[in-house]
């Protein structure tokens, strides 16, 4: 279970998350949403060590994640994939999953043996298949369309068997149906492999279709949190992406 | 294409790759051959000119295949790794002359020295990135090179280590003759290429390349990208340093150029013209800067315009190494055919 208590980053006057509690149960799929700026991609770089807190805890399964760095953070079983895909270009699809796997096994390091170890072959295998990167296993990552290289980005996280798999907008940047197969992509993830899933996402659609929960942020506070229905008839919520003059009777 | 694709020729793209199985036994085979061949260059041409180059060749290639350890490999550009060639010139003379320990005891302990300082220095050069690493290790380098003028009861200041370097023999090898000299020499650069490729070609290797690639990437995946950048500099070091003491055995010496950072300059000039996606690039980059050097120095004295020239040609009008690109003519060419690697 991630845990979440009185959670506080600012950045000078700008408290960009401000005292934020969150729970997160074992093998939810969450969205986390909110206006630009309302401090989303900040919560996510506070949970993966990207960001140092200025008070709170991150309790992972009661393990305090707060101020431990990233390479730390995902040996606990947090990981993460990026908003604008962040990905090895001059590797290929299989020699990236590879490598993951050696860092994951604490073989990063081996300078006796020769890449690719072979017991790293079949959780990269295994991840790649899930992706349905298989079939480009041979592709220079740089080569890779952009809904490829997401989904690559993607693949890096969930190879390392996290127990909390924090997605920033899988959409972005794609068009309408590739932005589907993505979120399909997602939710068939959380389905098969029963970790928890939060992801950022700007387009509602998607959110109201698959997140059963939802957490809204506005301004580093949370605004609402509860199913797609709560969210969609939240008065704070409507004004908050609609503004007060146009909230009266609307609901997103 | 990826450096491993280029080594083994394959095409750039969507090309089915060979299975990566082990070639330890097959790099093993190639250096005692190319060891073999080496050694027996002498019964062939007896010309001391050319036993003179190769042993050059192999001071500069360790020097410089270890220096694209960090540039092609890591990422890591050094304005300042000519400092640890001048360490172990410097280390490997002053034991010999004022310790008088047998050769090998010198050479391990020039290479213990070389360790530890380049673990001081890394453990401060490689949290910085880009352009900072580069000239804080070219500030530690001048820091080196200005202690070496300045030491003149120890270092003998500009003049260098004078009154040669003392070359006992051991286990029946005598470096004061010059063909032990140069298979000497021979061997340890063909074990140190062995060394350098096996590290490429390990998981630490593929480690490098992706903290070249993105190094925010490598820690979200449990890399500690600090201690790899950390690890690969001191190996580097001890390499250069290798190289440092057969230079310092060839010229019975030791000179504050081999610390200056013209050598550093060298070392990536070397890297730009033979190319750093390949492994061999920087050797065959040492073998051409050499052959150039006593040419153009034998025809005019304004040599350095005429090397100018060449590192354009290659920077500008290439816009990569000479191995890159007869790589990338090549896998072009198997691609053109239907060729799969």
């Amino acid at each position: 279970m991630l845990e979440i208590r009185s959670l506080s980053k600012a950045f000078g006057g700008v408290k960009a998350t401000d005292n934020v509690t969150l729970d997160f149960a074992d093998g939810s799929l969450t969205a986390v949403i909110g206006p630009n700026g309302a401090g989303k991609s900040t919560f996510f770089n506070l949970i993966t060590g990207a960001l140092r807190p200025d008070s709170g805890q991150i309790l992972l399964n009661g393990v305090d994640m707060a101020g431990r760095s990233p390479p730390e953070i995902v040996r606990y079983g947090i990981g993460r994939a990026f908003q604008v895909a962040s990905i090895f270009p001059s590797l290929t699809v299989e020699e990236t999953m590879l490598a993951a796997v050696c860092a994951d096994q604490r073989r990063a390091s081996v300078l006796h043996r020769r890449f690719p170890l072979a017991e790293t072959r079949d959780r990269a295998e295994h991840a790649m298949e899930l992706l349905g990167l298989a079939v480009k296993r041979n592709r220079i990552a740089a080569t890779l369309s952009h809904g490829d290289q997401k989904l690559l980005d993607i693949a890096l996280a969930l190879v390392l068997d996290p127990k909390v798999l924090l997605l920033d907008e899988p959409t972005a940047g794609m068009g309408t149906e590739e932005r589907w197969r993505m979120i399909d992509k997602v939710r068939e993830l959380w389905e098969k492999q029963k970790i928890t899933v939060v992801f950022i996402e700007h387009d509602m659609d998607i959110v109201f279709k698959i997140a059963p929960e939802i957490v809204v942020l506005c301004y580093g506070r949370i605004l609402a949190t509860g199913t797609p229905d709560a969210i969609r008839r939240n008065e704070a919520v409507i004004e908050a992406y609609l503004g007060t003059e146009h909230h009266a009777g609307a609901a997103i | 294409m990826t450096e491993l694709q280029a080594e083994q020729g394959a095409p750039a793209l969507d090309v089915p790759r060979t299975e990566a199985k082990p070639r330890r036994n097959r790099d093993v085979v190639i250096a005692l051959a190319v060891f073999v061949v080496l050694a027996l260059l002498p019964m062939v041409f007896s010309s001391k000119l050319l036993l003179d180059f190769v042993i050059r060749c192999a001071a500069y290639g360790l020097f410089a295949t270890s220096l694209n350890l960090l540039v092609g490999y890591t990422g890591l550009t050094s304005f300042g790794h000519g400092m640890f060639f001048g360490l172990g010139a410097y280390g490997f003379g002053l034991m010999m002359q004022k310790t008088g320990v047998p050769i090998p005891v010198a050479f391990v302990a020039t290479l213990a020295i070389t360790f530890v300082v380049a673990l001081v220095i890394g453990a401060i050069c490689v949290r910085l990135k880009e352009i900072y690493f580069a000239f804080v290790t070219l500030a530690f380098q001048m820091l080196i090179h200005s202690t070496i003028l300045s030491w003149v009861s120890l270092t003998g200041g500009d003049q260098g280590l004078r009154g040669g370097i003392p070359r006992p023999p051991f286990w029946g090898i005598d470096l004061s003759n010059h063909l032990h000299l140069y298979v000497a020499s021979c061997a340890l650069l063909v074990i140190g290429l062995f060394l350098m490729h096996q590290i490429a070609q390990s998981p630490f290797g593929y480690t490098l390349r992706m903290i070249r690639d993105n190094a925010t990437r490598a820690s979200f995946i449990g890399i500690d990208v600090w201690r790899a950048k950390l690890t690969i500099f001191v190996l580097a070091a001890l390499f250069a340093s290798t190289g440092g003491v057969i230079m310092a055995l060839f010229v019975s010496g030791a000179y504050p150029e081999f610390a200056y950072w013209t050598i550093s300059g060298e070392g990536i000039f070397i890297n730009m013209l033979g190319g750093v996606t390949t492994f061999l690039g920087p050797m065959v980059g040492t073998v051409l800067l050499l052959i150039l050097n006593d040419t153009v120095t034998r025809l005019t004295e304004y040599h350095g315009i005429v090397l100018g020239i060449v590192i354009l040609f290659f920077a500008i009008g290439l816009r990569k190494g000479l191995m890159d690109f007869v790589v990338e003519w090549y896998a072009r060419r198997r691609a053109g055919t239907g060729e799969r690697s």
